[in-house]
């Protein structure tokens, strides 16, 4: 069984972050995008319990191999990074094509069995690569899975998200991707932290996948911080805060 | 100009649905794609004039499935921007139509304008700390519009043309099976992303929710939760509100002992009002709070829950 697991380098979560010329600013404290540590955990596990190997495919900037590092040292056998300048503020949907491109590539190799990724990536959230990515691909899509099982020819999920819990599958070849609740990553140890380095590391470019037009369809027109919320009111309760709530409430029209 | 928008909509609607519906009136003609049986007076009461109702032969509704049956409308009735609501499933159908029309999506929209030919729509990002415009510049535009961005406005129009297409599904789509389906049980308080009121809890309820309960039902509200409520099981996981749940904005949030970490206040900082009880006087949600109290969420809720009783 041969997967391939896509990943992302995001500015950290906790660090100031911000826009300039409608992109991000990357680069500063970068770290692999945390849902995509799920996906990862999720595709080893596989590749353990069927056989077989697990190829992890990043997008981004030079930075972005810091993400593939970490892939590699939690598992997965070797890695991709497409790197080119022309790919700095792309959309959802070329990520999609780039990736879809890569994806095939790496099948020229020996089929793609089950391509895995998170539910969304921290910086633009907008988790859409997952279906675009399937879109490309052709694939039948699985996603947002809470439970993953897999028999090596089809996969079946479980999807808590929504107003029902539900049970797909989809033969192989499919898409999956994984939330925050389908499993605990793993963290790597010195001795898969040494493993990793002997790891190869493949670096392509737009001219390696055969791409050329890689301009994104949606541009940002403006971007400006939020202005910071007015300080509030905060008082210690000491034995009628339930009350002051209350009435915060009933004054401000809030009931 | 007029924007001929097209609107993905399930048979069975609520607030968020009129919500889109508006969105979509403010651009131009409302056109809908119907995912179950329309309810044709309510589309029309929103100044609906058509409505493709495609056969989905029993097909389950998954993402890719709808998107190919919109995508039959859309090759059929070219409109010039399509909108639908921002949830998850919003989401991956915006991103396969945008992928197949070779345009793009704009997800979790909090506005909409028509400037000279383009549409730019605004959303908020980077954990809602920061406001941008977007358009889209070629192929079809798809807008997925954050429920409670918009107040829906009725604008009755005239008779709703019915069209019943046949869904044609690809190979990629066909292939998912549906093999079991439990619905969530009722809970008759309105629907998290939906609603007016949250009233959230974290940490600090020490596994009690039922306080949290009775003052969302006192207000009208949903009841929300931070990933560690949910983790714990104090709660149901669809509570979660945050990065990886639920992404809110209703008029008022409260938040019963919630610390305020970033996973959590990205998904709820566009509230309106924020209140905030937390132990914890440095808690980083009282830097959010338009009204916080330093003390036990428990007791503080009795007693607000009481006085709002006797009022």
């Amino acid at each position: 069984m041969k997967i391939v697991v896509c990943v992302k380098q995001v500015p950290d979560i906790q660090s100031e972050r911000s826009i300039a010329d409608g992109r991000m600013v990357r680069g500063q404290d970068d770290v692999l995008n945390e849902l995509d540590e799920n996906a990862l955990e999720a595709a080893v596990t596989l590749a353990e319990d069927l056989g077989g190997t697990v190829t992890a495919l990043t997008m981004g900037p030079e930075g972005a191999g810091d993400a593939l590092r970490r892939a590699l040292q939690m598992g997965a056998d070797d890695a991709v990074h497409v790197c080119d300048d022309r790919l700095a503020g792309a959309d959802a949907v070329v990520t999609a094509r780039v990736l879809g491109a890569a994806v095939r590539r790496i099948a020229g190799d020996g089929p793609v069995d089950l391509v895995v990724t998170g539910m969304a990536t921290m910086d633009g959230l907008t988790s859409m690569v997952p279906t675009a990515l399937a879109t490309v691909l052709g694939l039948p899509a699985v996603t947002l899975a809470a439970e993953v099982e897999c028999d090596g020819s089809t996969v079946r999920i479980t999807r808590t998200i929504g107003e029902a819990t539900e049970v797909y599958s989809a033969p192989l070849p499919a898409l999956l991707s994984v939330t925050d609740q389908a499993n605990e990553p793993r963290i790597p140890n010195f001795r898969t932290m040494m493993a990793a380095k002997k790891k190869p590391i493949a670096t392509w470019d737009l001219g390696d996948l055969g791409l050329d037009d890689v301009t994104p369809a949606v541009a940002v027109v403006r971007a400006a911080p939020r202005p910071p919320r007015p300080a509030g009111t905060i008082i210690t309760d000491t034995g009628d805060g339930g009350r002051r709530l209350a009435a915060y409430l009933l004054e401000n029209r809030l009931v | 100009m007029i924007v001929q928008t097209l609107v993905i909509l399930p048979g069975v609607l609520t607030t968020s649905h009129f919500e889109v519906l508006t969105a979509a009136r403010s651009l131009g003609t409302v056109a809908v794609v119907s995912l179950g049986e329309p309810d044709v007076e309510v589309l029309a009461r929103f100044g609906v004039d058509r409505v493709h109702v495609p056969d989905f032969d029993g097909h389950p509704l998954d993402p890719a499935v709808v998107a190919d049956a919109a995508a039959g409308v859309i090759r059929e009735s070219r409109p010039d921007a399509v909108l639908l609501a921002s949830t998850f499933a919003g989401k991956a159908i915006a991103a396969r139509l945008a992928v197949l029309f070779d345009g793009g999506a704009i997800v979790d929209v909090t506005g909409l304008r028509v400037d000279g030919a383009r549409v730019i729509a605004s959303k908020s990002v980077l954990a809602g700390t920061w406001e941008t415009e977007c358009e889209v510049t070629r192929g079809l535009p798809v807008f997925a519009v954050k429920p409670t961005s918009f107040e829906p406005v009725e604008a009755p129009g005239g008779a709703v043309a019915v069209v019943r297409v046949a869904a044609e599904l690809s190979d990629a789509a066909r292939a998912v099976t549906l093999e079991a389906r439990v619905p969530r049980p009722e809970s008759g308080r309105p629907a998290l992303n939906e609603a007016r009121v949250v009233v959230a809890g974290g940490r600090g309820l020490d596994g009690d929710f039922s306080l949290v309960e009775q003052l969302a039902d006192a207000l009208g509200g949903a009841v929300g939760a931070t990933r560690v409520a949910t983790d714990e099981g104090w709660i149901d996981h669809s509570a979660q509100i945050g990065q990886t749940g639920v992404t809110i904005a209703p008029k008022l949030y409260i938040g019963a002992g919630v610390s305020g970490a970033v996973h959590h206040t990205g998904g709820m900082r566009a509230a309106e009002v924020i209140v905030a009880i937390n132990t914890d006087s440095e808690a980083p949600i009282f830097e959010l709070a338009d009204f916080g109290v330093v003390g036990d969420a428990a007791e503080v809720l009795a007693q607000a829950i009481e006085a709002l009783r006797e009022r």
